[in-house]
């Protein structure tokens, strides 16, 4: 339910559409970058799957000695879900993006189209998210690379000892979208000394090439709003009048398919909104791993130091002021600050340079086995991103003409991608 | 004027006991410090509110709603899901949903909707007959569109206004005005069903009318996807309070003069 983030920004994703696609050979019709962000793959572009797989899920115990607060009652242990077949399979990993459990929306398609390959799967929720900084982080503070792929890598672990009984495994893969992608290659080098897995093949899938660097590509879409990001409310409300009286004067039977598509084809929000609306709801989603961090480590960053909160207290304002608060902001009053203090020296732009693909960029050149899909016009990555993609990975990459971030993952082709790179012979 | 006082005492009495549980400050040794980012420093429009002064009354139900769904709910849901066939799923799904048209009904003539009571109505009975029962729904296909309305969209309607959020044990998600729809809904539905007493001659009347309402309760579950806390999401709680309101409020679309 992570995607209950703004239903009238995540329902677009089920947009019945119907736009000519160009004419370079990619079905993907959707042109602009944030338009296709938002409305993702259209229903019947996707490939069609079963209702229901054979699943389960795993409730993980990776920090048994953790107390959890009060506020986090209902938190019982990490949480993963568990696609299995009858017969002697290749296993996938795969990683959610920043701020997405195990059962995102983009995860359950990605699994579905695994498992129907003939594959077991294991989707693993962010490390940027509560469940995973509460429940597996060994520092509770997310965003650094190396450790949360440390912290990744013993949930991996963690899943594996609980179904090894149950499931006959050929050879095990990796994969991950968005900052998920960016910990894959992370995991994967990580793997090469522990040695636990020996994974076969890896994707990275529109992953950031630097942390800082997308993030602040993210947080200049909030630029666009009138009166800039400090002002979120106001744009947040602006909007929703905007929708609420499109539809009051629309005539329509409900909040649907139909209702939403209108609002594309008529363009009822201009490419400036569109983008705040992008910048918003990324933030709404940060605000969620900011306060769970908080919390955990009891920091003093958004509430009080040392205040207990109980199950029934209102923590709407922390909500308000979470959400205000920019990755930027995390970054240099609480990230830095934490691993500063651990690695005495450290400098700022050093630290930056360590939550990078450069800086394992050596490995990345040298593994045959590790492969990156992205798009052209995928906004968290730059012109020189883009290029610096192209260049480390050769052959390996696979650079879409469009989609977006993340808007064509659903899409068939793409799927059919993605299982087909696993399926190969070496 | 006395009673209104009167009761007007014993809800404040009430609130207080329920709310009172969570003004109680932490009584452990550390004592608090300030945090560095606190609501004051940010000059902005307060979003995605709702009016909710019962948020401790509320958060307890949110809270004994995930239990009770936890505990009894879901696995009662899915061990029916487990037993019955997808097909038989969807039919029965297609038999609770054409009974609620007759909720659909009374509500859009309540609501003065001429052209929505009669597609609604045919609606009603083309599913009965040719859809065997509400089992298929043959009426979508012949552009009869679903209306879904209650009587918490006829109290909008008329201009009232949804009153404080509240979260309704078992049925979750509510407000004060839609919690009266409901109970008035609901009396008109049990009216009606009396006056029909479709199992009246079966001797077991009672029985029966108490198995097709739990099934009921059963199949009104399993079409909700929605599982309390499981976004992880620790902002959850106001998330479906915001969406909840929101949706209302647009659907409920009450007579709006025409703009010039």
């Amino acid at each position: 339910m992570k995607q209950l983030i703004l239903l009238i920004i995540v329902s677009f994703i089920m947009l019945p559409l119907m736009t000519v696609a160009a004419d370079d050979g990619y079905g993907y019709p959707i042109q602009g970058s944030y338009e296709a962000t938002i409305i993702g793959t259209p229903a019947q572009l996707m490939p069609e799957f079963p209702v229901t797989i054979r699943t389960r899920q795993l409730v993980l115990e990776i920090n048994p000695d953790r107390k959890r607060p009060p506020i986090f009652f209902y938190d019982e242990g990490l949480r993963c879900t568990f696609a299995y077949q009858d017969k002697k399979a290749p296993l996938v990993f795969l990683i959610a993006g920043a701020g997405s459990g195990d059962r995102s929306v983009k995860l359950m398609t990605m699994m579905k189209a695994f498992y129907m390959a003939g594959y077991h799967v294991i989707t693993v929720p962010s490390p940027s998210h509560a469940n995973f900084i509460i429940s597996a982080s060994r520092s509770s503070v997310p965003g650094d690379l190396t450790e949360d792929a440390a912290d990744l890598y013993r949930v991996m672990e963690s899943a594996w000892k609980q179904v090894a009984g149950e499931i006959e495994v050929s050879s095990f893969n990796l994969s991950g979208y968005s900052l998920g992608g960016t910990q894959a290659a992370f995991v994967a080098k990580l793997d090469e000394e522990r040695k636990a897995f020996n994974f076969r093949k890896v994707l990275l899938i529109n992953p950031a090439v630097s942390l800082y660097s997308s993030a602040t590509r993210i947080e200049d879409l909030m630029t666009q709003i009138p009166g800039g990001p400090k002002k979120q409310g106001v744009f947040f409300n602006s909007m929703l009048s905007k929708f609420s009286q499109y539809y009051r004067y629309g005539n329509f039977v409900a909040i649907n398919d139909e209702f939403l598509y209108s609002i594309y084809a008529e363009k009822l929000f201009s490419r400036e909104e569109t983008a705040g609306l992008i910048g918003l709801t990324y933030r709404i989603n940060l605000a969620g791993m900011i306060f769970a961090s908080d919390v955990m480590t009891n920091s003093g960053y958004v509430v009080p130091k040392n205040r207990i909160l109980k199950t029934t207290d209102s923590i709407f304002d922390y909500f308000l002021v979470s959400s205000h608060l920019s990755f930027i902001d995390y970054f240099n009053e609480y990230l830095f600050p934490y691993f500063q203090k651990q690695r005495p020296g450290l400098t700022k732009q050093q630290y930056i340079n360590s939550l990078s693909l450069r800086s394992i960029e050596g490995y990345l050149a040298s593994s045959a086995k590790i492969a990156v899909m992205t798009n052209e016009n995928d906004f968290i990555l730059t012109r020189e991103d883009l290029a610096y993609l192209r260049q480390l990975f050769g052959g390996r990459a696979m650079i879409y003409p469009r989609g977006g971030h993340l808007g064509n993952l659903e899409f068939k082709e793409n799927l059919a991608y993605m299982v087909a790179f696993f399926g190969e012979q070496k | 004027m006395n009673g209104m006082r009167f009761r007007g005492s014993v809800v404040a009495l009430l609130l207080a006991l329920v709310l009172g549980g969570c003004a109680t400050t932490n009584s452990g040794t550390l004592t608090e410090v300030p945090a560095m980012h606190s609501i004051n420093e940010f000059k902005d429009q307060r979003f995605a509110d709702v009016s909710d002064p019962w948020e401790g009354f509320n958060r307890n139900m949110y809270q004994f709603n995930y239990y009770f769904d936890k505990y009894l709910f879901i696995p009662v849901v899915t061990g029916y899901e487990f037993v019955t066939p997808g097909f038989v799923q969807k039919r029965i799904s297609g038999i609770y949903n054409n009974l609620g048209e007759v909720r659909n009904f009374t509500n859009s003539l309540f609501q003065l909707k001429g052209t929505e009571s009669v597609t609604t109505l045919g609606r009603f009975v083309t599913n009965s007959t040719i859809g065997l029962a509400g089992m298929f729904d043959p009426a979508t296909s012949f552009g009869l569109e679903r209306h879904d309305q209650d009587f918490g969209k006829t109290l909008g309607y008329w201009g009232a206004g949804s009153g404080h959020y509240l979260v309704l044990p078992v049925f979750g998600p509510s407000s004060l005005r839609d919690a009266g729809g409901l109970a008035v809904d609901s009396a008109i539905y049990y009216g009606i069903y009396t006056a029909v007493d479709p199992f009246g001659s079966t001797g077991n009347s009672l029985a029966i009318d108490a198995g097709i309402s739990v099934l009921g309760g059963i199949d009104t579950r399993h079409q909700q996807s929605f599982r309390y806390y499981e976004s992880g999401y620790p902002f959850e709680y106001y998330l479906v309070r915001f969406i909840y309101h929101e949706k209302r409020e647009i659907e409920i679309n009450p007579q709006v003069p025409t703009k010039e």
